[in-house]
């Protein structure tokens, strides 16, 4: 997978699926998308940025270790669960905070949040896996 | 601009009343392991905070579960459904006595493990994440106990299944990827059983929550009960490593490091019998009623194989995990009962079998760490070396047994007390001479460990020369940790007035689930 065509196209072609990917992910509550499937796609990015310039490139990228990342879906997930703690509802409720900006109307929510982290977690975790298989040295 | 969210009529569908926030104690074993490991994960460099960390949200469960069991004491079965859908729509978490204690003793294992993990954990395994995956195991676990939805008991099984193949993995050795490969293939066989079971259910009553599937699954026809309640029988009995399917357990959890056999032979199986106890207890008790031969049938051979298998063996861990089977065979004797007895003698036989398991499997990895070996041929003279060491570990081979006054000796008790009365004689039987082989079993482990002067076939009176001390670290960690949990199973076992109240309560809703039905249902039937 070494051709000049695809290492001169495969960084423009990541950036647009991280971009669709948070497209997707953000259109998920109400329509088709959501975080499973914007962070599959996020994650194939990742991985085809990897097969043209090499993992450590894609490491070096991203800063973080991708497993820290899923840790952070967990964490904000279930941090999100936790919050109807304070409007005496169950766990996992959704709250909504609906609010007009320049006439547009924004929905923010818990759901989001949950949504946000599973987007993080399976960025996080196939990254990490397509990483690992793409590596040909013993690396960790 | 009226909102177009505000014209949904939600009401119907909706719990509309305040949920007090001490409610949330049921969901807080699960939701503070979950915390926990995503946090722990985001820490990975960091081998200090992982320790403390994992200490305190282990520390945090143990003190919800506490909590949790006082309050299911106060004021019975305790139930919370996810994100204000009124059951059986939403997920609901359920917690009676029965889920409630299991939790509890699998939290306290868990912690006591945590610190024991500390003379043995090295950086390597440290970076591969075994506290994360140990909170998740533990999240897995305690899931499978509190909640109320037999999907989502599903689910959490699977939580526990990823993070116990991450766990047994890790270290990467040779023997560790093959004993993985058994224990993964085997569950992955039980899970696709437990899943068509769930699919074949839910096609018949149109319901997955527990309480609602209690009050529907009366009225099925009897072959499909039949076939359900098999179906789960099955899957279930293979988790629990029960007789026939039982050779996976003894194949590997010998394999990784002691604190995670330690944790696999306290914990999982367990889930399996609490499972089978949930499943064929409050949703199908008449498909238990049909199949009580065979379970009685399954519950003998795994009584006597497992202390038998322990005989044969000359690998110390291999011989635990013998007994680990043992003692799911006396549990599936309370489960074949069925009565009063059989379920509470079932419930705390559980609750000491979790404790006492992973303490022997505790104290025999101190002794491997002494000897460097896991051939129990090997060991000899450890008596000599530790005098403490072969205390705490007859204090386990007789609590293992059930003699008085240890904690294995109440269970027993009740189980065979309700044995008579139902005139199962065989069952009663069979627990006895399970105790027998139990004793005959553990007490040659230790025989072999701590009396015979060197190794087998040594006829000087010189002391072991393969033995080493333990180090300051190991004595403070992997002997202090098993000493504790030992004390406390001794405990347990001098005062056991409030255990016996706890199973009877377990064993109470068991039989009859309209308190647990009641407060799952609690907001559906508020006028």
């Amino acid at each position: 997978m070494n051709t000049v065509i695809f290492r001169t196209v495969a960084p423009g072609i990541a950036a647009l699926m991280l971009v669709f990917s948070i497209f997707v992910l953000l259109r998920g509550h109400n329509e088709p998308g959501g975080g499973f499937i914007g962070g599959l796609i996020g994650a194939s990015g990742l991985a085809v940025y990897g097969i043209a310039c090499g993992v450590a490139e894609v490491r070096r990228a991203m800063v973080i270790h991708p497993i820290v990342l899923a840790g952070f879906g967990v964490f904000i997930a279930t941090l999100a669960g936790l919050m109807p703690l304070f409007v005496d509802a169950p766990f996992l409720t959704g709250l909504w905070w609906i609010f007009e900006l320049e006439g547009q109307e924004i929905a923010l929510s818990t759901p989001l949040i949950f949504d946000i982290g599973v987007y993080a977690v399976v960025v996080g975790a196939v990254a990490t896996i397509a990483l690992t298989l793409e590596n040909d040295e013993e690396h960790y | 601009m009226a909102s177009p969210y505000e014209s949904l009529d939600l009401p119907p569908a909706m719990i509309e009343s305040a949920t007090p926030a001490a409610d949330w104690v049921v969901v807080w074993p699960v939701a503070l392991a979950l915390v926990g490991a995503g946090l722990l994960v985001m820490l990975r460099g960091r081998r200090d905070m992982q320790v403390a960390f994992a200490a305190a949200f282990v520390a945090a469960i143990v003190v919800s579960n506490i909590y949790l069991v006082m309050r299911v004491f106060e004021a019975g079965p305790l139930a919370m459904t996810m994100g204000r859908w009124l059951p059986p729509f939403g997920i609901s978490f359920a917690a009676d006595m029965t889920g409630a204690l299991f939790s509890l003793a699998a939290s306290v294992s868990a912690l006591v493990v945590v610190f024991y993990a500390q003379s043995e954990i090295d950086s390597r395994e440290h970076r591969f994440g075994f506290y994360p995956l140990l909170l998740l195991l533990l999240g897995g676990v305690c899931g499978s106990f509190l909640t109320g939805d037999v999907f989502n008991l599903y689910v959490w099984f699977e939580v526990m299944l990823i993070s116990s193949f991450g766990l047994i993995v890790l270290g990467g050795r040779k023997v560790q990827l093959d004993g993985a490969v058994k224990y993964g293939f085997l569950n992955f066989l039980a899970t696709s059983f437990f899943l068509m079971a769930i699919a074949y259910l839910y096609g018949l009553t149109g319901t997955l929550n527990f309480a609602d599937l209690a009050s529907k699954a009366d009225d099925l026809p009897l072959g499909a009960m039949l076939t359900v309640a098999a179906l789960f029988l099955f899957a279930f009995g293979m988790k629990a490593a029960a007789f026939p399917a039982n050779a996976w357990l003894p194949a590997s959890y010998h394999t990784p490091a002691i604190s995670v056999s330690a944790l696999f032979g306290g914990l999982l199986t367990k889930v399996g019998a609490y499972a089978a106890i949930r499943v064929l207890m409050v949703v199908l008790p008449e498909g238990r009623l049909m199949l009580e031969p065979v379970i009685a049938a399954v519950a003998l051979a795994t009584m006597l194989l497992g202390p038998l298998g322990a005989l044969a063996q000359t690998n110390i861990r291999r011989a635990i995990g013998f007994l680990v089977i043992g003692g799911i065979g006396a549990l599936f004797a309370g489960l074949a009962l069925g009565t009063q007895h059989g379920i509470g003698g079932a419930v705390l036989y559980a609750t000491h079998s979790i404790l006492t398991l992973t303490a022997f499997y505790l104290a025999a990895g101190v002794v491997e760490k002494m000897s460097g070996t896991q051939d129990i041929r090997l060991m000899g003279g450890i008596y000599a070396a530790n005098a403490p060491l072969s205390i705490v570990f007859v204090v386990l081979v007789f609590a293992v047994a059930g003699l008085p006054p240890f904690l294995g000796f109440w269970p027993k008790l009740l189980l065979v007390e309700g044995g008579v009365r139902a005139g199962q004689w065989f069952l009663v039987a069979g627990l006895l001479l399970n105790s027998l082989l139990t004793l005959m079993a553990a007490s040659r482990i230790w025989a072999h460990v701590f009396w015979r002067n060197g190794p087998e076939g040594e006829r000087s009176e010189q002391p072991n020369t393969m033995l080493r001390a333990l180090t300051g670290a190991e004595k403070r960690y992997a002997l202090g940790s098993t000493v504790v949990l030992v004390a406390l199973i001794v405990v347990l076992g001098l005062f056991p007035n409030w255990l016996f109240t706890a199973s009877g309560m377990a064993g109470f809703d068991m039989l009859d689930p309209t308190r647990y039905i009641d407060a799952v249902f609690a907001e559906v039937n508020r006028p």
